[in-house]
């Protein structure tokens, strides 16, 4: 009978791990896929201003991003210190925020057009001025939803 | 020479290779939505002839260079202005035809007769910093929020930001046409009317 010997017990068997590589993996594909890189890179300072009466801005695929703001330090020897504007990853003019309203239009399916929303992303030193010229060439480009993108926080850390 | 098999790659560390790019893609992600204030813009029109609106219907706020803000030919900090707005949109010292049952201001003749008629005009400077502005647009949409809060707690027990996160919430189990008419009897109760006028040199 000593085939049917039992085993020594008292000893625990080690538990497999042989499956932990693949339920890290698992979770690894999952944060890759999820995982959004910046659309733009972003050649202007972009600091964005403090505000507590926000609104979600969801749907990315029906925002169309406009940057304002100083050039970044490694800019400035070309491009001066003067706040302007990023559209896509070229700095623009503001005559040219028209021409890009129109391409991003037509980018998109005709049935979106109407829910576009333009998103300013516009540091918080930059003057009024500048935001304003934007504000007038979106009016022209009767791209009229416009959102001023803020961290939620308190106006007085403004 | 005698072949010999090649010997097994040993897989053990691969789950730490695997575990140092999971926490690199952990740390990386930034699951978050863009946040901001929303705003419409007028759309151009042809230059027709101002109506007419009575002086004390306007709130007048003025932002200058230096950041500093004119409400009303008074300097203001801008922690005072949300109230000063609230007080001026439910001010509701309109009599007759223009009085306003819902108000709880002062009633102040010299102030706002009605919410629906009350108009804040902004204006800015061309050398304002746009923090400030935000801040000041933050404020004033604080003061039409507060108000609508108000009523929406009166009439329908919920917050009117509340209502409307839930219409935008495409989970949200409830009667979304109801909702939407509920938004609009609060909104046409307390009007947005908030214009900016072209910011001067």
């Amino acid at each position: 009978m000593s085939k049917f010997k039992k085993k020594k017990s008292g000893e625990l068997p080690a538990v497999n791990t042989a499956s932990l590589p693949d339920i890290v993996f698992m979770l690894l594909f999952f944060f890759m896929v999820a995982t959004v890189m910046r659309q733009n890179t972003l050649m202007v300072q972009n600091k964005l201003p403090f505000a507590d009466q926000v609104e979600k801005l969801d749907k990315k695929d029906m925002i169309m991003y406009i940057y304002a703001g100083k050039p970044s330090p490694r800019y400035q020897p070309t491009f001066g210190s003067e706040a302007r504007i990023q559209l896509n990853d070229k700095f623009a003019d503001v005559s040219e925020v028209q021409s890009f309203i129109y391409a991003e239009r037509e980018a998109k399916r005709e049935e979106l057009i109407p829910y576009l929303t333009t998103a300013l992303k516009v540091d918080v030193e930059t003057n009024m001025g500048l935001v304003s010229d934007i504000k007038q060439e979106l009016r022209k480009a009767e791209a009229l939803k416009i959102n001023y993108t803020t961290l939620t926080g308190d106006v007085e850390q403004n | 020479m005698a072949r010999r098999a090649s010997p097994e790659v040993n897989a053990g560390s691969m789950a730490d290779i695997a575990f140092l790019l999971l926490i690199f893609f952990l740390v990386t992600t930034t699951i978050e939505t863009d946040r901001g204030i929303s705003r419409k813009l007028p759309p151009i029109e042809d230059e027709t002839d101002p109506p007419n609106i009575k002086q004390k219907n306007i709130f007048i706020v003025l932002v200058n260079r230096n950041n500093d803000l004119l409400v009303e030919d008074e300097p203001m900090e801008i922690e005072n202005l949300r109230e000063a707005a609230i007080a001026f949109l439910d001010n509701g010292g309109g009599v007759g035809e223009e009085a306003c049952d819902y108000c709880q201001g002062a009633r102040d003749p010299a102030s706002s007769d009605n919410p629906t008629k009350a108009i804040i005009s902004l204006t800015n400077n061309r050398g304002t910093e746009y923090g400030t502005y935000i801040s000041v647009q933050n404020e004033l949409v604080a003061a039409y929020n507060e108000l609508r809060n108000r009523e929406a707690q009166r009439l329908y027990g919920m917050e009117f930001t509340q209502m409307e996160d839930n219409y935008r919430d495409s989970n949200w189990r409830g009667d979304k046409e109801e909702l939407k008419e509920q938004i609009a009897v609060i909104k046409d109760l307390f009007p947005e009317k908030l214009s900016e006028a072209e910011p001067q040199s």
